[in-house]
C-alpha cells in the first residue's frame, strides 16, 4: 500500500464520518452534489485527460443511465435505488459507449469530440420525440427511496472511491500505460504494436461505466429527469470537462478539486445572480486557460517539480525555468 | 395528371424550395466557420453565439431607430468584424502558442467565449422569446406553373427569398476576394500552409486576425438576415454552432465552396426530413448526416478538403 492510496483511503473514512456530525439537509445536498462531480469528471478524466480522446458527448452516458434506472423503476422492474439498478445504467451506458465507440473512433482530435457531440445530440432528440419509452419532453418523475440525504451521501461516496479506486488501478496496469501512449502520438502507439482502436474503445467503456452509474445515481437522488436536464449539452458534457481542467486533466486529484470549485461556485453565482449565472464560468474557462493550461492540480505540479529541479541543481536553474 | 399527383409535387417542390432558401443562409452560417476553420484549424464552438450577438444588434436597431434588418447589415457586418478581431487578437491568439496536456484548449476556449456571450445577452434582455416585426415577415410570392392540365401553385416567402438573395451575393462578394485580391491570397497561402507564409513574408498574424473578423462579420450577416423570420433569444447560439459545424465537414474544412454545398444539403435534409419522416427529428437529420459524412466521405463532400 502506497502513501498516497493511504491518504485516498483515509479521507474516504474522514469523510464517510462526516454526516454524523453534519445534519444540515442543504450542506449534505451540497457535499452529495460535489461527490456526483467528483464522479464524473473522474469518468471523463480517464477519456479525454489520460487518454486524450476529448469527448463533448458525455451526457449522453448520463442521460442512458438515468433513463434505464428511471423506466425500470416506473415500469415496477425495479424498485428505487435498488443497487442493481445502478449497475445496469452503468453497463447500459457502457453498451451505448460501444456503440459511438466503434462509429466515432474512426475519427481523430477534433472529429471525435465532435462526432461523438453530434451522436449525443441524436441520443438527445430521441429522448425527446420516443414518448412511450421516455415520456418526452415531460420527463419521468418519481419519489425517490429514501428521505435522508445521508443515505445517499454514502452511496455516492463509495461510488466515488470506487471510480478512483479503479481509474487509478487501470492507470497503473499495462492499460494505463497504453492509453498514455495513445494520448502522447496515436501513430507511434499504433507502429509499436497497441491495438490503439481496441484500448481507446476500453477507456470510453470504463469512463461511459462510470458515467452511467452517475447518471442512475442522480436520477434515483433527484427523483425527476427530462431530457434536457440529463442529456444537456452545457449542463453535463461541457461542464464535465470544465469540472476536470479546472482541477487539471490526467491528474488523480483534479477532478475532485474541480468539483469542489466548480459546485461552490455555481451555488454562489446562483445567489447573487438570478439569471445568467453561467457567465462567470465561461470567464473562469477563458481565465483558466489563458493562465492554468494545466489546470489547478497541474499547474501547482508543475512549479513544485520546477522548484525542486532547481533546489537539486542551481546551476541550470536558468534553462529550467 | 390526377390532382393527387398534382398535389405531391407541389409538396416536393414547395420542401425544396424552402430548403434550398434555408439552405442559402446555413451556407452563410458555414462560410465563416469554414474559413476560421481552414486559416487556423481550430473549431469555433462560438459561431453561434457571434450570430446570437449580430441578431440582438439588429434586433436593438429595429426597435430603438426603427432601422430596417437589411439595412442594418451595414453596421452589423463591421461590428461583428471588429469583435472577431478583438476575440482573437486578445483571446485565441494568446492561447494558440501555450502548452498543455489536452491539444484542445482552443477550441474549449471558445466555448467559454459562448458562454459568456450568451448569458450576457441573458442579463442584458433576459431570456424572453423575442422578434423583429418588420411588415414584409409573412409577405409570401406565388409562382403557378402549368403541367398535365393541373396547376401547381408554389410560394416563396418574401423574406427568405431577399436572405437567400444577399447572402449569394455575400458569397460571391468572398469568392472574389478570396480569389482577386492580395489579402485574399494571403488568407489562402495561410490556409494552405502557415508556416510557407510566414516564410514568405505574410504576417500570418494579422491574416488570422483578418479571417475570424471576417468569418464573424459573415455569421453576423445570417444573423441579421434571419431575424425577420426567426425568433431570438439568449441560448439561440448553440443549435446554429452544431449546424454550422455539421456544414463545414460536409463541405470539407476550410473548403469555400464545399460550405455552400454543404449548407444546402443541411436546408435540405431538414426541410425533407421534417415533412416526409417526423418533424420531431428536425434536427436529428443534419447529425446524422454528419456522422455518415465523417465515417464515409471523411474529406466533405467535394473530396478536396484537408481532413
Amino acid at each position: 500500500m502506497t502513501k498516497s492510496l493511504a491518504a485516498a483511503l483515509l479521507s474516504v473514512t474522514a469523510l464517510a464520518l462526516l454526516p454524523l456530525f453534519v445534519s444540515n439537509t442543504y450542506v449534505l445536498h451540497m457535499l452529495v452534489m460535489v461527490l456526483l462531480w467528483v464522479l464524473l469528471g473522474q469518468s471523463w478524466n480517464l477519456l479525454g485527460g489520460y487518454t486524450g480522446q476529448v469527448s463533448y458527448g458525455h451526457a449522453a452516458f448520463f442521460g442512458v443511465g438515468a433513463y434505464t434506472t428511471a423506466i425500470m423503476v416506473k415500469s415496477g422492474l425495479s424498485p428505487a435505488m435498488a443497487w442493481w439498478g445502478l449497475l445496469l445504467g452503468g453497463i447500459l451506458a457502457a453498451l451505448v459507449g460501444s456503440v459511438l465507440g466503434w462509429i466515432c473512433f474512426r475519427l481523430r482530435g477534433p472529429y471525435f469530440s465532435l462526432s461523438i457531440l453530434a451522436l449525443s445530440e441524436v441520443l438527445r432528440l430521441i429522448a425527446v420525440n420516443w414518448k412511450d419509452l421516455t415520456n418526452g419532453a415531460e420527463g419521468i418523475l418519481y419519489i425517490p427511496a429514501f428521505n435522508s440525504k445521508a443515505a445517499y451521501y454514502w452511496i455516492i461516496l463509495a461510488l466515488a472511491a470506487v471510480s478512483f479506486l479503479t481509474i487509478r488501478a487501470v492507470m497503473r496496469s499495462k492499460f494505463g500505460f497504453y492509453f498514455l501512449a495513445i494520448r502522447e502520438d496515436q501513430d507511434c502507439a499504433e507502429s509499436l504494436g497497441i491495438n490503439t482502436t481496441k484500448y481507446k474503445l476500453y477507456s470510453l467503456l470504463i469512463s461511459a461505466f462510470f458515467t452511467g452509474v452517475a447518471g442512475s445515481f442522480y436520477m434515483n437522488y433527484m427523483g425527476f429527469i427530462d431530457p434536457g436536464i440529463v442529456f444537456s449539452l452545457p449542463d453535463i458534457s461541457i461542464m464535465m470537462i470544465l469540472c476536470t481542467m479546472l482541477g487539471g486533466a490526467a491528474t488523480m486529484e483534479g477532478p475532485a478539486v474541480g468539483a469542489v470549485l466548480y459546485i461552490l461556485m455555481s451555488e454562489a453565482f446562483r445567489v447573487f445572480l438570478k439569471s445568467g449565472h453561467l457567465l462567470f464560468f465561461g470567464i473562469l474557462i477563458i481565465v483558466i486557460i489563458i493562465f492554468f493550461p494545466q489546470g489547478i492540480v497541474g499547474t501547482l505540479r508543475e512549479r513544485w517539480a520546477g522548484r525542486r529541479l532547481r533546489a537539486a541543481s542551481p546551476g541550470i536553474s536558468k534553462e529550467v525555468a | 395528371m390526377s390532382p393527387q399527383v398534382a398535389g405531391q409535387i407541389e409538396l416536393l417542390g414547395q420542401v425544396l424550395i424552402s430548403g434550398i432558401l434555408l439552405g442559402g443562409l446555413y451556407a452563410l452560417i458555414g462560410l465563416g466557420m469554414s474559413l476560421i476553420m481552414g486559416v487556423m484549424k481550430i473549431i469555433n464552438l462560438a459561431h453561434g453565439e457571434l450570430m446570437m450577438v449580430a441578431m440582438y444588434i439588429t434586433y436593438g436597431m429595429f426597435t430603438l431607430w426603427k432601422v430596417d434588418p437589411y439595412v442594418s447589415l451595414l453596421v452589423v457586418c463591421p461590428a461583428m468584424f471588429l469583435l472577431g478581431i478583438a476575440i482573437q487578437k486578445f483571446l485565441i491568439t494568446p492561447v494558440m502558442n501555450a502548452d498543455s496536456v489536452l491539444p484542445q484548449n482552443q477550441v474549449l476556449l471558445t466555448v467559454g467565449i459562448g458562454l459568456v456571450l450568451s448569458n450576457l445577452a441573458l442579463l442584458l434582455f433576459t431570456a424572453n422569446y423575442r422578434s423583429v416585426p418588420v411588415s414584409y415577415a409573412s409577405k409570401t410570392i406565388y409562382w403557378d406553373v402549368k403541367a398535365g392540365g393541373q396547376t401547381i401553385s408554389l410560394s416563396f416567402s418574401y423574406p427568405f427569398l431577399v436572405a437567400f438573395g444577399i447572402a449569394v451575393f455575400l458569397g460571391a462578394a468572398l469568392f472574389l476576394f478570396l480569389g482577386m485580391t492580395d489579402t485574399g491570397r494571403m488568407i489562402r497561402a495561410t490556409a494552405q500552409d502557415k508556416r510557407a507564409a510566414s516564410l514568405l513574408g505574410i504576417n500570418t498574424k494579422r491574416i488570422t486576425y483578418i479571417t475570424f473578423g471576417l468569418g464573424a462579420a459573415l455569421v453576423g450577416a445570417a444573423g441579421a438576415l434571419l431575424d425577420p423570420v426567426y425568433y431570438l433569444y439568449p441560448q439561440i447560439g448553440g443549435p446554429f454552432t452544431s449546424k454550422a459545424f455539421v456544414i463545414t465537414v460536409l463541405g470539407g474544412l476550410g473548403n469555400i465552396p464545399g460550405a455552400v454545398l454543404g449548407g444546402l444539403v443541411l436546408g435540405l435534409a431538414e426541410s425533407l426530413g421534417s415533412v416526409y419522416v417526423s418533424l420531431g427529428y428536425k434536427d436529428a437529420f443534419g447529425f446524422i448526416i454528419f456522422v455518415l459524412v465523417l465515417i464515409f466521405l471523411p474529406k466533405g463532400l467535394l473530396g478536396k478538403g484537408r481532413a
